[in-house]
């Protein structure tokens, strides 16, 4: 009913703020780039040659095979993993569902690198696997590397997200359905095929979407694990920050590329779902049930199986930790806390450093993104449906193209924040803003809005209502997004690498930083002290809420 | 106590799109005024033009003679009662029946005692201190009434507050709110789809329809006099038989004729008469009257309700008071009549009423 109400000034203002906020921070770095990746470098005049250059060298149109190779192969494992999980847990009663919960999405909120340096150390060419098969046999395998070691580690590394999302739509599936298809004589095959698989086939090819967007953009794990494997975001980096060759508009132009590959994806993933999706709310969900003893001993092998192969880089990474190295890379057995020494002594501003710097973005993402949210819902306007829009943009900007415009943009005056921790609390904030004011929108959308005419009938103003009814109705489910939205902020890589100095390192970059120069008792140390504040963070998420499962 | 409301010549426009064109009303003070029609009718359009939730494009709203039309709604002084009733799920009874008064700058002693006071005529003082969660569906709604009067408004409004209710509820409730307006004495404009409800609670009804008021009355004379075929057929059931008027005489052809007396001066001959299923008679096939067929019947306890076809397209129902003797069979052929003074009589072209004045 009310559509074009009057919008009181203060939220004009306020809107006015946040949009030149995300065209500062969002929009002009995005079109440095596009600018730049158009200019000769040495003429500064406009040019296709950047662009010329990448589609005729089969150097770089490679790299871009190669990157959906992977991406396409490790997507559907991860997508086929992801869905069995989900409707196995779901239909058998399992033990420990739990418990598996946290342990998947811990496997998850972990950077992929990490789980790229860690089967390294299983399955590379002196990986503990390999040397005990080498030892067994008498042979000398090559270790896994390059298209199999980065399908591997994306696959276990994403189905986690697959498997979030269709247990939600799962979730939903009301058991009446399935009640109603086996009454009119659908055998159990039938069922699943014809009614529990249409419904949650858009949930599936949803998040096969994002994985897909995820995997391609990821540089960390195929520069760890791909050797001569080269993928596009390698190249992208290497140009980028490489020592040798450091071409910045030529990165540009691949920034562009890149860009473009995941808006396509994303507007394919937004109409898949727009029209695709079913509304489904179950007032009766499906419940486990009990299957025959075999059937039961394959799924518990199956889950757990899975669960084990995602959880072990994780694992491995704890225990080495733990280990003295005699030689870079080779362990001993003998316990001992040197390395957690050597990261604190190393660089003491490490840890602070990740705390704070989350902290500050999660405080910004969690105003703002409150703010926008409640604007782009109740003060619907054009202004505002545009900074909606805005708001999405980050949602396709790989992290790494973000740091690079970061970079072009914020290096001289009157915004000159290279080095600081301003731009990457502010790259964070970025990135996370999409999530958040998803989440935040889906609450708002659960308000009435005669609750806050009620307020307002009461005598109090619109800015009163808005703090004093809206605000603590939010919270709840605000904080519980917070929580998540920490931990992401804290695992992420690909921009803080772009754009971090020794002053404002943070623990995934150490990580990385440390595995690059084969240090891996100090970044098995760094990557255990990032778990065990995502998993404690995971603990209080579900302390709080009181929920069993996750939506990222 | 009670100040008035005058709507004048209001226009609700949402782009190029006119809901209300200049629409005018009156309500007195202290007056339990209703507006009720089927749902787009714009009834909680004007409601909310009353509050201010909605802009007014057009004419003006005086309140106790003012203009209103430019005050924000947390400025009007008005109570209203939602129909999800809008309680604040994170404060407890209390504060929420208090919330009002705390804008108001009330101080907190003073506050406490209003609210408690409030609380204890809506008969809910015993879960002060109850979150709205651990509330039913009629106990909310008493929190809402009272957070709503506790602010001493100057007009009280209500948009569909029962219709979230269960049947036995609603009934309970709407009593609830008939005995505290009657005591508080406020001016309130209520608003429902419910044409049972409207009869029970309300001084006077404005009956809507696309946005145009088709008549104020009395429940009594929405009931028994309505306006227009639109009136006669939205409230209660309404069986349309076409008839010519001849001279005072209504002549349903079929050699039925009947006097009456309640037709205007000058009445057209093309009428339609509309009578309510206790306005018409059954009697023996062969008698004077409208020929017809039993199709099927209902007993509904008090009475018994036939389904009678007058020909292949035409049926209507027929509401008898229930006694021993042995109900028509279907297929029986009948006669029916009407009773003259009661049915209503409408211009067939116009849809109005064509009864005189004083009947």
């Amino acid at each position: 009913m009310n559509k074009r109400q009057k919008i009181a000034p203060v939220w004009r203002v306020l809107t006015l703020i946040v949009l030149a906020l995300f065209v500062i921070f969002v929009v002009y770095p995005l079109i440095l780039i596009l600018y730049r990746s158009i200019l000769d470098p040495k003429t500064n005049s406009i040019t296709m040659e950047n662009f010329t250059r990448f589609f005729t060298r089969k150097y770089y149109t490679n790299t871009l095979k190669n990157s959906f190779k992977v991406t396409v192969v490790a997507t559907l494992i991860a997508a086929t993993l992801g869905l069995l999980m989900a409707y196995i847990t779901r239909q058998v009663k399992i033990r420990g569902t739990k418990t598996l919960n946290i342990l998947i999405v811990v496997s998850y909120l972990s950077p992929p690198f990490i789980g790229a340096y860690a089967w390294i150390q299983l399955l590379g060419r002196n990986g503990i696997i390999t040397g005990f098969f080498n030892k067994l046999f008498g042979i000398q395998l090559p270790g896994i590397y390059g298209f199999a070691g980065i399908v591997l580690v994306f696959s276990l590394q994403s189905f986690p997200l697959v498997y979030m999302y269709v247990c939600g739509a799962l979730e939903n599936l009301d058991n009446s359905l399935n009640e109603a298809a086996e009454s009119l004589g659908a055998s159990n095959f039938q069922r699943v095929t014809g009614i529990i698989l249409p419904l949650i086939l858009p949930t599936v090819l949803a998040s096969s979407l994002l994985v897909f967007m995820r995997v391609f953009s990821d540089f960390g794990t195929p520069m760890l694990i791909g050797e001569g494997y080269r993928t596009f975001p390698v190249v992208l980096y290497n140009q980028f920050m490489g020592e040798v060759t450091n071409d910045n508009y030529f990165a540009a132009a691949l920034c562009v590329i890149i860009l473009f590959i995941t808006l396509v994806f994303f507007f394919l993933q937004r109409w898949i779902a727009q029209r695709h999706s079913y509304s489904m709310s179950a007032l009766k969900p499906m419940q486990p049930r009990e299957v025959r003893p075999l059937s039961k001993a394959l799924c518990y092998l199956f889950v757990y199986g899975v669960v084990f192969l995602g959880m072990l880089p994780q694992v491995t990474v704890i225990i080495t930790s733990f280990l003295k190295e005699s030689t870079p890379g080779m362990f001993t057995n003998e316990f001992s806390l040197v390395n957690y020494r050597t990261i604190f002594s190393k660089n003491p501003l490490v840890i602070p450093n990740t705390y704070l710097f989350g902290l500050c973005a999660i405080v910004l993402v969690v105003v703002i993104g409150t703010l926008i949210s409640y604007l782009s819902v109740r003060k619907r306007s054009v202004l505002t449906s545009t900074v909606d829009t805005l708001t999405m943009l980050p949602y396709i900007i790989p992290g790494s193209v973000l740091g690079i415009a970061f970079l072009y943009a914020f290096a001289k005056p009157p915004l000159a924040l290279t080095g600081t921790a301003a731009i990457i609390i502010v790259a964070l904030t970025v990135r996370r803003m999409p999530y958040t004011i998803r989440s935040a929108t889906a609450i708002v959308g659960q308000i009435s809005p005669s609750i806050e005419e009620a307020s307002i009938s009461l005598g109090a103003s619109e800015v009163r209502s808005f703090g004093e009814i809206m605000v603590p109705m939010m919270m709840p489910g605000v904080i519980a997004g917070a929580i998540m939205s920490w931990v992401t902020v804290i695992s992420e890589l690909s921009s803080s690498i772009m754009l971090y100095r020794a002053s404002t390192q943070t623990l995934t970059v150490s990580v990385y930083t440390e595995v690059i120069r084969d240090c891996f008792g100090n970044a098995a140390a760094y990557s255990t002290v990032l778990t065990a504040t995502s998993v404690l963070s995971m603990l209080l998420f579900f302390k709080l809420t009181g929920k069993r499962s996750i939506s990222v | 106590m009670g100040v008035a409301i005058e709507v004048d010549n209001v226009i609700k426009r949402y782009g190029d799109h006119t809901v209300i064109n200049g629409l005018s009303l009156d309500i007195k003070p202290g007056e339990f005024f209703t507006l009720l029609g089927p749902s787009g009718c714009g009834k909680t359009t004007l409601l909310r033009m009353i509050i201010g939730f909605n802009t007014i494009e057009g004419g003006e709203i005086r309140v106790d003679g003012q203009v209103i039309n430019k005050i924000p709604t947390n400025r009007r002084n008005m109570g209203m009662v939602f129909q999800n009733y809008a309680v604040f799920p994170h404060m407890n009874v209390r504060d929420n029946v208090a919330y009002g008064l705390k804008t108001r700058k009330v101080d907190k002693a003073e506050r406490r005692r209003r609210a408690d006071e409030m609380l204890k005529m809506v008969k809910i003082d015993q879960y002060a201190d109850r979150m709205p969660a651990q509330l039913s569906g009629g106990q909310q709604q008493r929190v809402a009434l009272a957070r709503a009067i506790v602010i001493q408004p100057d007009v009280l409004l209500m948009d569909e507050p029962l219709s979230n209710l269960d049947a036995k509820l609603r009934v309970e409730m709407r009593n609830v709110i008939k005995r505290i307006q009657h005591q508080v004495g406020i001016t309130t404009v209520y608003v429902t789809h419910d044409q049972e409800e409207a009869l029970s609670v309300s001084d006077r009804i404005a009956v809507m329809h696309d946005g145009v008021i088709q008549q104020i009355d009395t429940p009594k004379r929405i009931y028994l006099r309505p306006a227009n075929e639109f009136v006669a057929g939205f409230i209660g059931l309404t069986n349309f038989l076409p008839a010519d008027n001849d001279g005072g005489t209504l002549d349903f052809g079929c050699g039925y004729r009947v006097p009456v007396t309640t037709l205007r001066e000058g009445a057209q001959k093309a009428v339609t008469v509309a009578a309510r299923p206790e306005e018409i008679t059954i009697h023996p096939a062969g008698e004077p009257g409208i020929p017809g067929e039993i199709r099927s019947s209902v007993f509904l306890g008090t009475s018994t309700h036939y389904f009678v076809a007058l020909n292949a397209e035409k049926e209507v129902e027929v509401t008898v008071p229930s006694d021993l003797s042995d109900t028509l069979a279907d297929g029986t052929k009948v006669a029916l009549r009407i009773l003259p003074d009661k049915v209503n009589i409408f211009n067939r072209e116009s849809h109005t009423s064509l009864i005189r004045e004083g009947v």
